[in-house]
Formats: structure tokens, C-alpha cells, sequence
């Protein structure tokens, strides 16, 4: 997918992860902040990036600002950023897909 | 060197006679050599003994470089003391070298982490240590070690002479002009003044900062002015919002409230359970809420509670009003109705820290307590409990009495949720031993119980009671599947803070972290 605007999801509630998506200039940027970020910061940047390859996102800037979010709310927040950034979070969403 | 908790503790601290942790009362029929201040004579009758500025006092009891000065926490967040004094050492008088032995500090002193940044302040001794204090220790920057003790490990400290106490600050709701400090009847009030006996009645010199002077005598007195050298009015020593919360109200959350009742159905197994039982329980959600579903219980029993001790709030007061508690010893107050009834019920006393925790002098309240109910940030799997460092390996938390009301009860239940946000409460190691294992006896959390398989006895009394329990490892396993797996935290070799252990020995040290930087 490309991102065409900026674009958000999620919120800086504990055990949540607000996440931005840009257009980039190739490649991905990855911005990260958390509150776990000791013991789980080099799990939650392998999400964040293992979720953008799977939604064939290959040039963006992200940020990610984690409250200790769990491993699936971190994809969830991902995905609906980058689906929201391209126009297709309203319908035809990949359920099953590119959306696991 | 190895200690009997398997934490290794570097040699260069065990100079002067100073051993690892050995185990519960390791210590006990040993002696010790009491110290004692030097004190000044005032034996020409005065008048007064206010003093214009806390700077002025401090030159009046001779304040140099390089001593060290108390504070007491009764004040919480709310206290201005400890900065005020900082500030006039540091900027007036020019001090440096300064230590600050504290019966806890916490983010009101957020402050204070410029001074240890700037090396004025070189030493920290305390329970608690929050904030921008606990980052700037965390990230090495105090040229000394942190050296944290409990509550009842600080006087022994004391008693023993290993803290020397220069000058002494108490922060008084009321004084009159002699120094003679009550808790009452200010305008910052704070209750009882159970900590700062003991460091009135050993350090060298006694400054009193109070905001409502009173007329002589301020008496029953918690500091005496026997022990005062100066007197210092001023505007506020705290926010009193801050000092006394409006009332500890009992938690709703299901969750907590499902824990508590476990928590009460453990205490009514056990044979301890019967008229005149002692208790104490801290003001968490969960462990707060154990009053509520205890008082069923005594109620069905016909039984009372024959006395409470702690840091006293609202819902323990009111069982002293009902009858259904003979006394509550009394050595900090959290919320206004604590406040407001100590020396006031009848029953509702005030004591010392030394009496209150102290494993070195001759009978301390929590060595007669039955049962305590007390929080965690996290505990092993051999029953280890840490309340001081964050899963991320910071400073920001607070031994307190943990340590001491473990050790003394005869059974000491751990309430906790299986999981805190993405971090699991129960692991395999914790960062820091705080309480060691073999003073615990009981995990309530939300997905089961826990017994030390040390206490057989209980594990019957849970047994005959049927009330199931699990393995403490399979409440492991099951965080571990909500939350994941942590990577290890990374250290440097620095030893930022050295974890006393009650009796003196060493139980844990926290080195400086090594953040993980995703940038890198």
C-alpha cells in the first residue's frame, strides 16, 4: 500500500500505542517511544515493521508512541494508520489478508 | 559474594565488617553498640529559640561541608521542607558535599536531582527515592551509591551510628517556641511524627520548621524540645492537598475487589484468625479492600481485631470507631480522617519508627503482627518481592515497612494483579530484591493463589479451607502467555544504589542502566 496523507490511530492510553503514518521519501522511518521501551523495545520495532511489510509498505515515516501495548494491538494500530492513510479504512477492507 | 537470595554483591562493599544477607533473622542475639550524638548544652534558661532563617539556624548549629542532614516524610508529596533546607545549604550558606538521609523522598523533591547533577549533594539515604531523583541515581550521576533501607532498618542504622545524623530537620504542623512539634493542629497537619523520633533523639543538632507556631507547652509533644536547638517559622512546609488525601476510599474495580476477598478467605484459614488478632494492610486497591471483606468475617466469627499498626488511613479508623479493632499504633497517617483521630479516639496511638520496625532493638510492633497484606511491583518465582526499581530497571519506588512487616508477621499475603499494562507482576527474577523470599508466604492474584512452599502448615489451612491454590510458576507461565516474554534489561558495571537488607546485611544493589536505543 502507498501512503498518500498523513495519517493516525490508536491513543496515549496505558497498555495502547498511538501510531503516525507519513508519506516517506523510500524506505521506512521509524520514530519510537515507549514506556516498556528497556524490555520490549526491540519487539515492538520487529512488529512494526514485520506488520508494514506485510501491508507492502515501502516507503514511510512512522512514528510509534507505545503505553505498553500488547503485540496485537501494536499490528491492530498499524494497520488501521496505514488503511486510513490510503482511503481504504471505510470499506474492502482486506480482512484476512493483508489485515490479519 | 553470593547472598542467601543468589544476588551477587561486589566485594568492595563488604568492608567494615559488612556481610551479604544470610537469611531471616541471621542477626538475632547479636549485640549492638549504641551510638550517641554530641550535643549542645542550654542551660541558661531561654526564652526562645526562634531563629529568623532556616539559613541563619543552619549557621547556628554549624552546618559545613560534607555532613549530613535527616528529613522525615510525614508530609509525602506534599512536603517543601527538604527543598527550603537544600536550597539555603546550597545557595546561601554555599555547601556542598552534602548528604540527605531521608526517611523517604519522592517526586516533591524533583529539585533536588540539580544538586546531585551538580555534585552538591553526594550522598542519598533513604526508603523511597521517585522522580527526577530516582533517573538522575538511576543514570549514575550521585558520587556515592544510593543506599536504601526500610522503615525499621533506618533506625537501626541510626542506633548503630552506621548514618550519623549533623542536623536534623523536622517539619512541624505545630511547634511552640521551644520546639516542642505535634502533628495536630496546624494548618499542614500530618498527623503522627512516628519517623523523625529517632532522628531528633541521636543527630548532633534538632532544627524545627513549622508554619503555626503555638503557645508553650505544645503539648503531648512527638518531638521534644529537649532535643531542639532552633526553631524556624515560615510560610508553609507543605501542601496540605498533597499531605492527607481527602479520604483512601475503598476500591470498586471488580478486579481488586475479587483479590481482596481472596485475600480475607486466606486470613479466616488460619488459626491466627481469632479474637485479638493483629493486622496491618497497606492502602493499595487491593490490599485496602481486605478490610472490607475481613470485617465479614469477623462478624460471622463473633471475633475483633485486637490491634492494627501502620501507616494508618480512613477505613481502619472507622473500625476503631465501631469497636470491631482494640487500638491502632499509629506511625504515619495517609488521609485527613487518620489525621483527624489520632490522639483524639481513644486507642488511636502514636509510635515510633523504631517501634514501629526496628529487627535491632527489643520488641518492635511487627514482630507481635499476625497478618500483613502488602502490594508488589513485581515477584519471582521464589517468592522475592520487588517495590523499588521499575520493570525498566529505574529507581521509583520504596521499600518502606515491606521488608520488616514481612519478616515479623506470622503470615505475610502478597495481593497484585498477574499483569500491570505489559508487564508481568510474576517472574521469573526480579530486577530488585527488595523483600526477600523467605518472609513471604502468600500471592493473591487476579488468576490464582500462590503459597511459599516453605509454609506446609498454610498450604493445609488453604487445603482444609478449600480455597485452591496453584504453583507460583504456573502463575508465571500464564503472565508470560498474556504479555510475552521481556528481554533482559542491560546494566553497567556501576553500582548506583545499595539495597540494605533490615539487619544491616546486603541484600540486592542496582547498577546503571543501559537504555535500549532503537536509533542504534
Amino acid at each position: 500500500m502507498e501512503i498518500m496523507k498523513p495519517a493516525a490511530a490508536g491513543t496515549l492510553e496505558s497498555s495502547d500505542a498511538q501510531v503516525t503514518v507519513e508519506p516517506g521519501e523510500g524506505g521506512i522511518a521509524l520514530s519510537l517511544s515507549s514506556s516498556v521501551m528497556n524490555q520490549y523495545g526491540r519487539q515492538i520495532r520487529a512488529t512494526v515493521l514485520e506488520t508494514l511489510e506485510r501491508l507492502e509498505v515501502s516507503s514511510a515515516r512512522v512514528t510509534v508512541v507505545d503505553r505498553g501495548a500488547l503485540d496485537c494491538t501494536l499490528r491492530a494500530r498499524v494497520e488501521c494508520a496505514v488503511l486510513r492513510s490510503c482511503g481504504k479504512s471505510a470499506e474492502n477492507v482486506p480482512w484476512g489478508g493483508a489485515v490479519r | 559474594m553470593k547472598n542467601a537470595v543468589g544476588r551477587e554483591i561486589p566485594d568492595f562493599l563488604l568492608t567494615e565488617g559488612r556481610e551479604v544477607y544470610q537469611g531471616k533473622n541471621y542477626m538475632d542475639g547479636k549485640y549492638i553498640q549504641k551510638a550517641s550524638p554530641r550535643t549542645r548544652r542550654y542551660e541558661k534558661p531561654l526564652e526562645s529559640k526562634l531563629t529568623d532563617s532556616i539559613a541563619q539556624a543552619l549557621r547556628d548549629c554549624g552546618a559545613r561541608d560534607g555532613m549530613t542532614f535527616s528529613f522525615h516524610h510525614h508530609l509525602r508529596d506534599g512536603d517543601y521542607v527538604v527543598n527550603m533546607v537544600m536550597r539555603e545549604a546550597i545557595e546561601e550558606l554555599g555547601l556542598t558535599d552534602l548528604t540527605i538521609a531521608a526517611t523517604s523522598l519522592g517526586s516533591a523533591h524533583d529539585p533536588i536531582a540539580a544538586y546531585i547533577e551538580q555534585g552538591k549533594v553526594t550522598g542519598i539515604q533513604t526508603s523511597g527515592i521517585r522522580g527526577r531523583m530516582g533517573e538522575v541515581v538511576s543514570a549514575g550521576k550521585l558520587k556515592t551509591p544510593a543506599i536504601i533501607r526500610s522503615h525499621g532498618g533506618r533506625p537501626r542504622a541510626i542506633e548503630a551510628g552506621e548514618v550519623h545524623i549533623d542536623i536534623a530537620f523536622i517539619a512541624a504542623p505545630t511547634s511552640d517556641c521551644v520546639g516542642n512539634c505535634r502533628g495536630v493542629g496546624g494548618k499542614s497537619d500530618c498527623g503522627s511524627m512516628g519517623y523523625a523520633m529517632i532522628d531528633a533523639k541521636y543527630a548532633d543538632h534538632v532544627v524545627v520548621v513549622t508554619d503555626c507556631l503555638v503557645d508553650f507547652p505544645n503539648m503531648p509533644a512527638s518531638v521534644e524540645a529537649i532535643d531542639v536547638d532552633a526553631v524556624v517559622v515560615v510560610d508553609s512546609i507543605g501542601n496540605p492537598k498533597k499531605i492527607a488525601s481527602a479520604a483512601a476510599r475503598i476500591s470498586r474495580n471488580p478486579r481488586d475487589l475479587m483479590m481482596a476477598e481472596n485475600v480475607a478467605k486466606v486470613i479466616a484459614s488460619t488459626p491466627w484468625f481469632r479474637d485479638g488478632f493483629s493486622f496491618q494492610t497497606g492502602v493499595g486497591g487491593p490490599s485496602l479492600a481486605a478490610n472490607l471483606f475481613l470485617e465479614q468475617y469477623m462478624e460471622r466469627r463473633g471475633i475483633k481485631m485486637g490491634w492494627a499498626i501502620g501507616g494508618i488511613c480512613g477505613p481502619m479508623v472507622e473500625l476503631l470507631k465501631k469497636g470491631m479493632v482494640g487500638k491502632i499504633i499509629d506511625v504515619q497517617d495517609f488521609d485527613l480522617e487518620a489525621v483527624n483521630s489520632i490522639h483524639r479516639t481513644p486507642g488511636h496511638c502514636e509510635m515510633s519508627a523504631s517501634q514501629y520496625a526496628n529487627p535491632a532493638n527489643k520488641g518492635a510492633f511487627v514482630g507481635k503482627l499476625d497478618f500483613v497484606v502488602l502490594a508488589a511491583l513485581e515477584i519471582d518465582t521464589g517468592f522475592n518481592v520487588n517495590v523499588l526499581t521499575g520493570s525498566d530497571g529505574v529507581l521509583r519506588g520504596a521499600p518502606g515497612g515491606h521488608p520488616d512487616t514481612a519478616a515479623g508477621s506470622r503470615v505475610c499475603i502478597i495481593v497484585t494483579p498477574l499483569t500491570r499494562g505489559r508487564m508481568a507482576t510474576v517472574c521469573e527474577h526480579v530486577v530488585t530484591v527488595t523483600t526477600p523470599g523467605d518472609c513471604v508466604d502468600v500471592l493473591v492474584t487476579d488468576y490464582g493463589i500462590a503459597v511459599n512452599p516453605l509454609r506446609q502448615d498454610l498450604i493445609e489451612c488453604l487445603d482444609s479451607a478449600g480455597i485452591p491454590h496453584v504453583s507460583i510458576e504456573s502463575l508465571k507461565e500464564k503472565a508470560c502467555s498474556l504479555v510475552g516474554r521481556p528481554d533482559d534489561l542491560e546494566w553497567e558495571d556501576q553500582v548506583v544504589a545499595v539495597l540494605e537488607a533490615r539487619d544491616g546485611s546486603i541484600l540486592d544493589v542496582v547498577r546503571k542502566i543501559r537504555p535500549y536505543s532503537p536509533e542504534e
